[in-house]
């Protein structure tokens, strides 16, 4: 079975992130750029299947050529390859234009199974799984939360506020994975060791095929116009115990108010 | 003097893996003087404890910079030296096994120490004989294809988690030898016997790990445990100096790192008059010049690890690198309470912990007087005052 892991760099999660006035980017040099940590899930996914059914797993980043240590990032977690597409023309491309380059790629590769991570934790528009697939014409598996391969069958437990959903198709598919589905492992001294000597290719729009008329920040069909600062947090309510029980009530009338329970 | 950027990925790594220990994950094994299992196996079961071993024995075969930049960041994620002390003589301790040890010694003990399924301690210090080696008074007398060992050795950090124990002892008695340096013998045992009895040590810091007493009451040995040769164990332990105190110092170094973090979050965060501490020049200068002292140790730890991959001879470098990440690591971790005021005073802020633990730092296992001693005789050519 052949597996892909689409991965993407993002400005580091817990790191305050500024955005450029000038062309509306995250600034990058502003804070430093990791694996989006939601690809773990999916790795760790593909890391089982690789483990349970002798997966070959490649990974595949759409990103300048400075992105490529987390494509050796990914790749220490014991995946076997990397595909890497640079292209000067992606810079600036929304959701849709994203999908549009990530699913030539794809094309470009036989697989059975894509596992996306469901958001990234710069845009977290999660959209681009689902489009891909369209793109592609191949079933979307969201938001799974347990993933299950059987022959050329796949079951997923797809996410939702009550509870989830069991979902079937055949092979090939595109899944998208949430946190809850696993517990990434961290990767290993030989894993980082060996990541540098896995193969790794390089594509431009041009080996692909992409009609460049749907990528780059000129084609974009989200634009951003403005901008502002995450507004301070406000305080919290603070619910006094003055001994007499009266507090319990509140907090619990507080909890209803805000539809907790 | 950058990093290559597999040495920036490996100590990415190790950061990542260490922060998945919070410090309140420390304080209670440093409370309750639990060994950090949980810790280790995590550490071993990635193949993190193998890194400095050579390749053809299961290890990472690299050298003693990227084993340093791994314990700096174990230190640094807050673990200080309860989080180094269980791996520190697998990293590089066991050099001297892998250049003294015979083919089967080496075979035996190398791939389990790699995996980390191996715990060895090391065995020097005695109670009349820390800072003056050649006093050892722990014997080993040759008895057919075996050595009988008897004598009391302190101190022995991991004594009581460990299967093995790398010793010195005497083989000749120091009045037989034309140097005192000669006649000493170095052993690896193992400890699960009769003949050896522990005590722990009750201490001021870095209590998750143990440090014992261990009196070898006629511990019958294999001849085949001996690590080189018979009467040539200072020569031996002599070669494993170097890396041991560039190790250390990048340990220091981490536990300076950890102090000033915290102190800086809470100079920043802690409102006396009105305005946070920090604003004051009295609490940001000692910060300051921590900090500064620490990037300056840096340097020099980061150079004889450099010089020592290279295979230079590093004596002074890694001499001086130890001494001034000792210090610059206690001052921050001093730095750092003061900060705190009384609260670096209670365990729940961490820095009395880093304190205690940077303490150590200066003792063992050489003080900085041994190291001065060092630099005066071998770097100023000053006569020797011992
Ligand atoms: C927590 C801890 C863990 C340890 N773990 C181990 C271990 O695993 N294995 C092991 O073998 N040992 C271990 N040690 C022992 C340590 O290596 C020794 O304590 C150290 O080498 C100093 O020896 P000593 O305590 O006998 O000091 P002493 O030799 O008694 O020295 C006392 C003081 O006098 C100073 N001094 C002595 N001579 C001179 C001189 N000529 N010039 C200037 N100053 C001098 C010393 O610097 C020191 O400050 C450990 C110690 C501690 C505290």
């Amino acid at each position: 079975m052949k597996v892909l892991v689409p991965v993407k760099r993002v400005p580091d999660t817990a790191g305050e992130k500024k955005i450029d006035p000038n062309d509306r980017t995250v600034d990058r040099e502003s804070v430093e750029s990791v694996l989006c940590p939601v690809n773990e899930f999916a790795i760790e996914e593909a890391m089982r299947l690789k483990e349970q059914q002798d997966a070959e797993v490649t990974v595949l980043l759409v990103g300048p050529e400075s992105a490529q240590p987390v494509v050796r990032k990914a790749l220490s977690y014991g995946l076997d390859a990397g595909v890497q597409v640079v292209d000067d023309a992606v810079v600036g491309s929304d959701a849709l234009g994203t999908a549009e380059v990530l699913a030539k790629a794809l094309a470009a590769e036989e697989f059975d199974l894509v596992i996306f991570g469901n958001q990234s934790t710069d845009a977290r528009t999660c959209l681009v799984p689902a489009a891909v697939a369209e793109i592609l014409g191949l079933p979307a598996l969201t938001y799974a939360r347990h993933l299950e391969i059987d022959g050329d069958q796949i079951t997923v437990h797809r996410e939702h506020e009550e509870g989830w959903d069991v979902v079937e198709s055949s092979l090939p598919a595109v899944v998208s994975v949430v946190e809850a589905i696993n517990e990434p492992r961290y990767p290993s001294f030989k894993g980082i060791m060996a990541a540098k000597s896995k193969p790794l290719e390089v594509r431009s729009l041009d080996d692909l095929d992409v009609d460049t008329s749907r990528v780059g920040s000129d084609n974009a069909a989200a634009i951003m116009y403005e901008f502002r600062d995450r507004p301070p947090k406000e305080p919290g309510t603070i619910v006094e115990d003055d001994g007499s029980g009266a507090a319990a009530t509140q907090l619990a009338d507080w909890l209803v108010e805000k539809k907790f329970v | 003097m950058d990093l290559t950027d597999q040495q920036q990925d490996l100590r990415r790594a190790v950061r990542e893996l260490a922060a998945s220990f919070d410090e309140d994950y420390w304080l209670r094994h440093d409370a309750e003087s639990a060994f950090p299992w949980e810790f280790y196996h995590a550490f071993a079961d990635a193949g993190w404890l193998g890194i400095a071993i050579p390749e053809e024995y299961g290890g990472g075969g690299l050298g003693v910079l990227e084993a340093s930049l791994m314990l700096e960041e174990v230190a640094a994620s807050g673990a200080a030296m309860n989080g180094c002390s269980p791996m520190h003589l697998t990293i590089f301790g066991l050099n001297t096994v892998v250049r003294h040890g015979s083919q089967a010694l080496r075979a035996e003990v190398l791939p389990p120490a790699a995996t980390g399924e191996l715990h060895v301690c090391f065995g020097v210090t005695e109670p009349d004989a820390g800072t003056d080696t050649t006093r050892i008074s722990t014997r080993a007398v040759r008895d057919g294809d075996e050595y009988v060992l008897t004598g009391r050795k302190v101190w022995i950090t991991k004594a009581g988690e460990s299967q093995k124990m790398l010793v010195l002892t005497r083989t000749t008695p120091r009045d037989e030898v034309d140097k005192p340096t000669h006649g000493l013998t170095l052993f690896l045992v193992d400890l699960d016997d009769d003949a050896v009895h522990l005590t722990a040590i009750p201490k001021m810091g870095r209590n998750a790990v143990t440090s014992y007493e261990v009196v070898l009451d006629g511990l019958r040995t294999p001849a085949a445990t001996r690590v080189g040769e018979e009467g040539q164990g200072f020569r031996i332990l002599l070669d494993g100096l170097n890396p041991e105190r560039i190790l250390l110092a990048h340990e220091a170094l981490g536990i300076g790192r950890a102090a000033i973090r915290r102190a800086v979050g809470y100079a920043r965060e802690r409102i006396v008059f009105d305005r946070p501490i920090g604003a004051n020049q009295g609490i940001a200068f000692p910060l300051a010049e921590a900090v500064t002292r620490l990037d300056a140790a840096e340097l020099m730890a980061r150079h004889a690890a450099m010089r020592y991959d290279a295979g230079h001879d590093v004596g002074r470098e890694a001499n001086m690198a130890k001494w001034l990440c000792a210090d610059a690591g206690f001052a921050a971790a001093d730095a750092a309470v003061q900060t705190h005021g009384g609260m670096g005073y209670a365990r729940e802020f961490h820095v009395e912990r880093y304190f205690r633990e940077a303490r150590l730092m200066r003792l063992a296992p050489i003080s900085q007087e041994m190291v001065l001693n060092y630099v005066s005789q071998h770097v100023l050519g000053l006569p020797r005052s011992y």
